[in-house]
């Protein structure tokens, strides 16, 4: 407010442009305050709890989609004031970006001031030291009392300004050396943080026992680059599985079916036409592959199977990922048999590993590790809408327009096929047949170049923090009385010791005086 | 990990520590109070008496701390791991280090009269982990064995220990400036009035709250990033807005508005107590409701 009337006062003639620039002063002094980035912190932390209330698409996205369809009406007016995407929304941003633009105003004439303050001198002796937060006066017939404070206080290694009247010390400037490099290195993490978003790739691939995924874009079954990626930096190393190992226990009776280990046996080679290395990719032990690192995400089984026609032919062969259900590997998958004749079908089938039939006759699976695995599958018969050039989920079969014809209510009793049998599918559709049982992994692909720098500043921002911290920053001033001198203390922060020290200062005096 | 041996029998005897050690605490946490209504007493020499009751009070924690130290380290051995894997054992361990953190600073005379906060929360915490969070004991899940659960866990329990003892000296510092209280001529003001006046000052007990938060600040900062480097290991990213993630963030940044409130003229004193108590708040919120109601990648409580 003073800054504006000043502006009015000495310039009122001149032109309205200095008027402006006085507001924009008022205002660039609003933001920058203390008070404002106190306000700023706090809306931030306001801002961020709805991010915990509804699912977001960042990390929950079947979260999101099921609260469409429980509650459309509601989740469309939430989406339009993005609380979907709280933590990208344009009211979350923008507090951040003030709270940063707030911190830089703040921070960048500290640091300027800060440098002049290191190089001179310390400030001048206050007119009253009585009113100091710490105080007290001494009586002493030394001439030169003022000189033998001087020198106790540079053998507490304070910066020290001596007058004829008066001395005027400083220590801890370190703390404000601290508190520039925490905030700085905010900045300098927020910056490694939208970099890094730009130049990192994230990708997902499912890989079942002795496949190999190679690096390039085909090789993914999801990949989301940065803005600035460029597919060409994939280094076209290559990876396969060649064994996935899941341990549960069985021993402990509390905790039986509790996964104990998930173990990843892969081979990798760091570029084409190269030997291979034999690696083990665990949960919390990622690969370190030349430009990514590969991470175990999940896992499940992918049942080897084979669907023939009545004459015979192989309409569909090979391992189907069946996803997990359940903390005991329920699973589920889906088949979609485009060449079948005499018509298109599809199956959506359930995998128990160690199946138990419940007393509806439902099956459910007792312990996630095959002791006795059953499949059972529905199959629906129809047009699958393959053909239409429309991408479609590979898990998920849209039954609309299918007819069912084993399983639920279609008459029929869903097919069960036991490991290593074969049966026949209704409809004159052929059979199926359970050749075998392999195991999947879920890996995650992923690179970011920042990280390092990301780090790098955490640490900065954290050694920062603990200086700015735990040193007091401290000003003493002396000044010689009628009947002896006075002493005062002032601290940046509140500081109980301050005047303890000067009792200290003044019993030193005592001590060099014998 | 591989073929790990549990100890359900060692883990009973480590429920029945912990059912001793509340009730220790139980009878700490009353002679506290018995000693703090001898040191208000109007009576001269009632008061005299209040230091034999404060030693008494002071034995009877430290036996507690001990059976609950024993409890602690049993279930750690039945389960083979650290004790802190799950709710249950976050609160045990987490009790017991908030009562060994006070107990190290008992030489700090103006902290003894929060040992009545301390004994009842202590007692408050066991309570509901034995009565609601309880499971029996179980292995780690991969995501969970490693190295970072010692470091990241340890560190989260010690900053919400610091956290804690700062927020009941803060409510001490309200209530011994709580103006209602020194005009009111009720008589239960009265006898309120009386037994704060055993408490320091309120300058002191906002000095005191400042310095264990700034080191709960220190500890939950570095649990923060330790949580973003273990969960760039564990989940492949270092940050992903999961519910945890988001609280922790919210706490962090409540209590950093609250070290620059220290900082701002007319923020100082209660208005900046009140939010670190606010910020304490959403630290219990974090360990309760976020825990068992939000969903999320920290789903650790264990119960179903």
């Amino acid at each position: 407010m003073s800054l504006q009337s000043n502006v009015s006062q000495g310039d009122e003639i001149r032109s309205p442009k200095l008027g402006l620039t006085g507001w924009a002063r008022w205002i660039w002094s609003q933001v920058t305050s203390m008070r404002t980035a106190l306000m700023l912190l706090l809306l931030l932390a306001v801002a961020a709890i709805p991010g915990s209330v509804f699912p977001q698409r960042s990390s929950d996205p079947n979260g999101v989609t099921s609260y469409f369809q429980n509650n459309p009406e509601l989740a469309k007016n939430l989406d339009g004031f993005q609380l979907f995407d709280v933590y990208t929304s344009v009211w979350f941003s923008s507090i951040y970006v003030l709270l940063f633009i707030s911190l830089v105003g703040c921070v960048v004439p500290r640091a300027a001031h800060h440098w002049h303050a290191m190089r001179g001198e310390p400030i001048e002796t206050p007119r009253n030291l009585s009113r100091f937060p710490a105080h007290l006066t001494k009586a002493s017939k030394r001439a030169n009392v003022l000189d033998a404070i001087a020198q106790i206080l540079r053998a507490r290694r304070f910066r020290v300004r001596v007058t004829k009247t008066s001395v005027s010390a400083e220590k801890g400037y370190v703390r404000e050396t601290g508190n520039l490099l925490f905030h700085i290195s905010l900045l300098g993490v927020l910056v490694s943080i939208a970099l890094g978003g730009a130049t990192s790739f994230s990708g997902q691939r499912v890989l079942v026992e002795g496949e190999t995924f190679v690096n390039n874009l085909v090789g993914y079954d999801s990949f989301s680059p940065g803005a600035w990626f460029d597919s060409k930096q994939l280094v076209p190393f290559s990876v396969k599985l060649n064994q996935f190992k899941a341990t549960f226990d069985l021993r402990n009776k509390t905790n039986v079916g509790t996964p104990l280990d998930f173990e990843a046996f892969v081979s990798l080679r760091e570029a084409p036409n190269t030997k291979s290395t034999d690696s083990l990719i665990r949960v919390n032990y990622p690969l370190e592959a030349p430009g990514a690192n590969i991470f175990l995400t999940g896992n499940g089984y992918a049942p080897v199977l084979t669907f023939r026609d009545s004459d015979g032919n192989i309409s569909f062969s090979g391992p189907v990922v069946y996803l997990p259900q359940d903390a005991n590997y329920t699973s589920l998958g889906v088949i979609k048999v485009p060449d079948a004749h005499p018509e298109q079908f599809g199956v959506i089938s359930f995998f128990y590993p160690t199946a138990a039939e419940l007393k509806t006759g439902a099956f459910t699976s007792g312990y996630p590790a095959p002791v006795d695995p059953l499949l059972s599958m529905n199959v629906y018969v129809g047009n699958l809408g393959l053909d239409n050039g429309i991408p479609s989920n590979v898990f998920e079969l849209s039954v609309h327009g299918l007819k069912q014809v084993a399983g639920g209510k279609s008459g029929t009793k869903p097919i069960t096929l036991e490991l290593g049998n074969s049966a026949e599918l209704p409809n004159g559709l052929g059979t199926v047949t359970w050749d075998g049982l392999k195991r999947f992994a879920s890996l995650d692909i992923d690179y970011n170049p920042m990280q390092i720098w990301i780090l790098m500043f955490t640490v900065f921002a954290f050694f920062g923090l603990f200086i700015s911290l735990l040193t007091p920053r401290r000003r003493i001033f002396a000044r010689k009385t009628a009947t002896g001198f006075e002493l005062a203390g002032m601290s940046k922060n509140d500081d109980p010791k301050l005047l303890g020290l000067l009792e200290e200062i003044a019993g030193d005096l005592k001590v060099r005086k014998k | 990990m591989k073929d790990v041996l549990l100890d359900p029998v060692l883990d009973v005897y480590s429920v029945y520590a912990i059912y001793g050690a509340m009730a220790l605490y139980t009878l700490a946490f009353l002679t506290f109070v018995w000693q703090l209504s001898r040191l208000s007493s109007a009576n001269k020499t009632l008061r005299k008496t209040a230091g034999q009751l404060e030693v008494a009070a002071l034995s009877i924690t430290v036996l507690a701390f001990l059976l609950h130290g024993a409890g602690v380290v049993m279930r750690g051995i039945a389960a083979s791991r650290v004790p802190w894997a799950n709710m249950y054992e976050f609160s045990i361990s987490g009790s017991l280090v908030i009562v060994g953190i006070f107990l190290s600073a008992w030489f700090v005379k103006e902290i003894r009269v929060i040992a009545v906060l301390v004994t009842g929360f202590a007692l408050l915490i066991l309570g509901s982990a034995t009565t609601l969070f309880y499971v029996q004991v179980k292995t780690l899940m991969p995501a969970l064995q490693s190295y970072w659960l010692v470091i990241h866990v340890t560190v989260a329990v010690l900053a919400t220990a610091f956290f804690n003892i700062a927020a009941a000296l803060s409510v001490a510092y309200l209530l011994r400036s709580w103006g209602w209280l020194n005009q009111s001529n009720l008589s239960i003001a009265k006898l309120t009035k009386r037994v704060l006046s055993v408490f320091p000052e309120s300058k002191k007990l906002e000095h005191l709250s400042y310095r264990f938060n700034v080191i709960g600040f220190m500890l939950w900062s570095f649990t923060l990033v330790a949580g973003a480097i273990w969960a760039e290991r564990a989940w492949h990213r270092f940050w992903g807005w999961d519910t945890k993630e988001v609280w922790t963030f919210i706490i962090w940044t409540i209590y950093a508005g609250y070290l620059h409130a220290t900082a701002t003229r007319g923020w100082t004193g209660a208005r900046a107590i009140w939010l670190s108590l606010i910020g304490f708040a959403a630290v219990i919120f974090n360990f309760t409701i976020v825990n068992l109601f939000f969903k999320g990648l920290h789903v650790y409580s264990g119960l179903k």
